[in-house]
């Protein structure tokens, strides 16, 4: 983990808890690496309270079941399956965007042929769940799911509808940016990897336990897509282009050790 | 040692979220083989939180060997991918209809036991939680596993151990088996969780 907390160099100062106003003390990790993740237990967002484990985590050594990792095949998804904007009877409401990008190791290698998945809010701040009960409309024609597979340079291409912010529970007046849930698997099992992509300029990232629970600023800033005017399609949808390096953690068979 | 020098590379983990059943329940069957193969084996529990209560928007992932101890593309077993995906219910309940995994090497080749690696997403989750699942009826190879052997006592091995249930499972084939896992985020059995980098 890099929990450093200011000091450290320019971009990584101190960063201002949202709820408490205080800077939080760093948290111990539990295995130091190179890794950038969150600690479990960050007080600034309410449901880790109950749910961070207590205990350190121990090691696993690698053995064969993490050196392997699922093999996904055509067969997992369907081509349509990456435009969340054809699935209904008409066209979902809202600004059509094109999110694409590599998924690579952490050496560069780029991850082929495997899963990407997102979900998302709809345009309104609404996810099509049972238990979102925000006040915004629902849209028929979005149901806020896509998937693909990487291509053999790592490549992936969504087409999607920008989503809304949308407030929540976790403290006074809380409001998540705008963002896109992404699950992508690399080459073994320790380099799954759940993450959420922000949108650049946002201001509400400053305020938003989720995205400062990283706590080393360079690190959080991976989670910001860059617009894209390459990307872009004229007269049609905005491009944004998502990068994401998955990584041991620490070290990799297939990269070899990283400096500790 | 970190110098804290070096940009990071690697993407930063974040929650999943309350809502993850909407980009994942499409693949989240809880079958790693259909209902009534041979050899058909349950891993049913419950995953908690401190205060005991129901995880009731948690999404599971599993992760293992075959039978034979082999994982795609070297699997002989017709259809297996060794990965399953399964959604908690509105009691926290998860169940994985599966076959036991064969003993698989371990880093310097030696036997581990048979095991599943579990890794958990939720809300409230700002990175996943692994896991592993052994077998109460593999005492032998339990004996000996190396990860087990290096948790520091019977007290945390036995949150790993999944228990056999007795009696055959209701309605189900003549010799499916069950076994009870329940996963405790926090409390006196905090269940062992791991980092497997």
């Amino acid at each position: 983990m890099n929990l450093t907390t200011g000091g450290a160099g320019p971009g990584t100062g101190p960063l201002t808890d949202p709820v408490t106003g205080l800077v939080p003390a760093p948290v111990p990790g539990p295995v130091e690496g190179t890794a950038p993740d969150p600690p479990y237990d960050y007080p600034g967002y309410r449901s880790t309270r109950l749910r961070a484990p207590k205990r350190p985590l121990l090691p696993l050594p690698q053995g064969e079941t993490e050196r392997r990792g699922p093999l996904f095949g055509e067969s997992s998804v369907d081509p349509a399956d990456s435009d969340l904007t054809i699935g209904g009877t008409g066209a979902p409401i809202g600004e059509r965007i094109i999110v694409s990008g590599r998924v690579t190791g952490s050496t560069g290698r780029p991850v082929r042929r495997q899963l990407v998945e997102i979900w998302q809010a709809n345009a309104a701040g609404r996810y099509r769940h049972g238990t979102d009960n925000h006040d915004a409309p629902l849209d028929p024609n979005f149901t806020g799911a896509g998937r693909c597979l990487t291509d053999d340079d790592g490549r992936y291409r969504f087409v999607s509808i920008r989503p809304g912010e949308y407030p929540w529970a976790n403290h006074q007046n809380a409001w998540r940016p705008a963002h896109i849930h992404f699950s992508v698997f690399g080459t073994n099992f320790a380099e799954r990897l759940v993450t959420q992509m922000y949108f650049p300029g946002d201001p509400l990232l400053a305020l938003d336990p989720m995205f400062q629970s990283v706590r080393d600023r360079r690190a959080a800033e991976l989670l910001v897509a860059r617009f894209d005017l390459a990307g872009t399609v004229e007269h049609w949808a905005l491009g944004y282009v998502f990068d994401i390096v998955v990584g041991g953690r620490g070290q990799t068979p297939a990269d070899g050790p990283t400096a500790l | 040692m970190p110098t804290g020098t070096s940009p990071p590379t690697l993407t930063p983990s974040q929650t999943a979220g309350p809502f993850v059943s909407i980009g994942t329940e499409w693949d989240a069957t809880g079958q790693a083989v259909p209902d009534g193969t041979p050899g058909v084996v349950y891993v049913e529990g419950h995953v908690l939180d401190g205060l005991g209560q129901p995880v009731t928007d948690a999404m599971l992932e599993f992760w293992q060997a075959d039978p034979d101890g082999r994982f795609p593309p070297e699997s002989v077993f017709a259809s297996w991918t060794g990965f399953t995906r399964a959604l908690t219910g509105q009691d926290g309940s998860y169940r994985l209809v599966t076959l036991k995994p064969g003993p698989v090497p371990g880093p310097a080749g030696e036997a581990q036991a048979p095991h599943i690696d579990v890794s958990i997403f939720a809300r409230g989750l700002l990175q996943r939680l692994v896991t592993r699942i052994y077998f109460s009826d593999e005492e032998e190879l339990n004996s000996s596993d190396p990860v087990l052997a290096g948790l520091g006592g019977p007290s945390l091995v036995s949150r790993l151990v999944a228990i056999r249930q007795p009696g055959r499972q209701p309605g189900g084939p003549a010799r499916a088996s069950t076994f009870r896992f329940d996963i405790r985020l926090q409390g006196d059995q905090e269940t062992v969780f791991f980092a497997p980098w």
